[in-house]
């Protein structure tokens, strides 16, 4: 895996392996397991999933940029407040930005839309990425990493909202005598759902490996941010 | 004594950090309140929005709608447009048709769930005295459970004139408006619980009371005056 390579000299495959990351070899739910307080709070809904997930890639994308333009001028005494500085200011503007956009998804969301400032992914990627890489690069990573985040959201999200409620994106799929699983929408039902795409990622990941396709997916778990 | 010295490690001065500290704090000041200015007029166009939907679903054929408060001491008074509310009086929406006839009152009520406070909006009407329905303003209630509210077909059935009569000196309800045990309604002033979301129901039941109870004293006496758009 060369994605870490400060070096390497071929711009565009380099850019879109940047962006590439996030969205499957270090895919941020399913390979790092970062963010998981969004990831099990919200997910109740496919579209609150995706509207969690593009809120975090704008604040991902915004603060990125931001600390890798000024990456060379921030004292790495003061870079953590610096960071969270950043990214708060983006959680804000991004919590204006819904209100403004939909009442009823700000409402949906709630507090989670706050506590992006707390999600790890984001501070883990400003810190491990967008402080050593110049703008476009890591705008892209962090841009690819909040796609990936989405992706992941979603997949639960669709998941939960399915069996939960009987409807995918507010659409009834089995008609009005379909008993919801009332538990996948409830907190353990996103603990569930979670644990079944991990486990399907596994048997996808052993399964490659013993192929002899030698693990990148497999790998991605040891590479944390 | 030897003099070695162990390289120092790079020291940031203070004034540097300083600075640093305060351009970012400028730099996302700026971008803060640059959003909210860009984004406050679209903000408060959705909360009206918002508010005159949730007033029209429980007075369906209301085509505009006008601000008042109820006094605690008795009495009412329109609202001032933009002004906050006092928090002594009740807030109420008198809904108006075409032809700036009244069709019917709006109020919102608010009760601790099993959550948190649900609120709702309830549509008065005041020719049966009753309370011809409900929608939900804001609620954090069980997924599935709780918030069957919303949806639950058997539950809205109950807010098909609930009465709300006075009695005879107009000082409070005649009778409390309660909720009961799913199955168990037997008066028009009953609400019929949800099974399995008793908690929540009882919650709207104690909030429709609540409200009733402090609002309609107020009103109904001046009703005439509402009559007709001002």
């Amino acid at each position: 895996m060369s994605a870490n390579s400060p070096g390497s000299t071929q711009a565009a495959p380099r850019n879109m392996e940047e962006f590439m990351e996030g969205i499957w070899e270090r895919n941020p739910v399913f390979v790092m397991v970062l963010g998981m307080c969004p990831t099990m709070a919200v997910t109740v809904s496919a579209i609150n999933s995706i509207s969690m997930g593009l809120a975090t890639t704008f604040v991902l994308a915004a603060s990125c940029w931001l600390v890798s333009v000024m990456r060379h001028m921030i004292p790495k005494e003061v870079r953590i407040a610096t960071y969270i500085v950043i990214i708060a200011t983006f959680v804000t503007v991004v919590e204006y930005a819904i209100q403004a956009i939909s009442l009823e998804v700000s409402e949906a969301l709630g507090a989670y839309i706050e506590l992006i400032v707390a999600n790890c992914l984001v501070l883990g990627r400003a810190e491990a990425h967008a402080a050593k890489f110049p703008p476009l690069a890591a705008t892209l990573n962090a841009t690819g990493m909040g796609l990936g985040f989405t992706v992941g959201l979603t997949m639960i999200g669709a998941v939960r909202e399915i069996l939960g409620n009987g409807t995918l994106l507010g659409v009834s799929l089995f008609g009005p005598n379909f008993q919801p699983w009332v538990v996948m929408v409830l907190p353990p039902g996103g603990f569930f759902t979670m644990g079944a795409w991990l486990l399907l990622f596994a048997i996808y990941r052993d399964r490659k490996a013993r192929r002899g396709g030698g693990g990148v997916a497999a790998q991605g778990a040891s590479h944390g941010a | 004594m030897s003099v070695e010295t162990i390289a120092a490690p790079q020291v940031t001065p203070t004034g540097q950090l300083l600075r640093v500290l305060g351009i970012v704090s400028a730099v996302c000041g700026l971008i803060i309140v640059g959003s909210y200015q860009l984004t406050l007029p679209a903000a408060n166009a959705n909360r009206r929005l918002a508010l005159e939907r949730a007033v029209f679903k429980v007075v369906p054929q209301a085509k505009s709608i006008v601000e008042y408060y109820a006094l605690p001491t008795g009495g009412i008074e329109q609202a001032k447009p933009g002004a906050e509310a006092p928090v002594t009086v009740a807030k109420f929406y008198a809904a108006y048709d075409d032809a700036g006839k009244l069709t019917g009152i709006a109020a919102e009520a608010g009760a601790k769930g099993y959550a948190d406070t649900v609120r709702i909006m309830f549509g008065y009407d005041p020719a049966c005295q009753c309370i011809n329905g409900i929608g939900v303003v804001s609620m954090k209630e069980t997924p599935g459970i709780g918030d069957k509210i919303r949806v639950d077909a058997d539950f809205q059935a109950n807010f098909k004139a609930l009465d709300v009569k006075l009695k005879g000196d107009l000082s409070a309800l005649a009778n409390e408006v309660k909720t009961v045990k799913h199955g168990t309604k037997t008066n028009p002033w009953q609400i019929d619980a949800i099974a399995g979301a008793t908690v929540t129901s009882r919650a709207v039941g104690k909030g429709i009371n609540d409200a009733a109870q402090f609002l309609l004293p107020k009103l109904v006496p001046n009703l005439e005056k509402l009559k007709v758009r001002s």
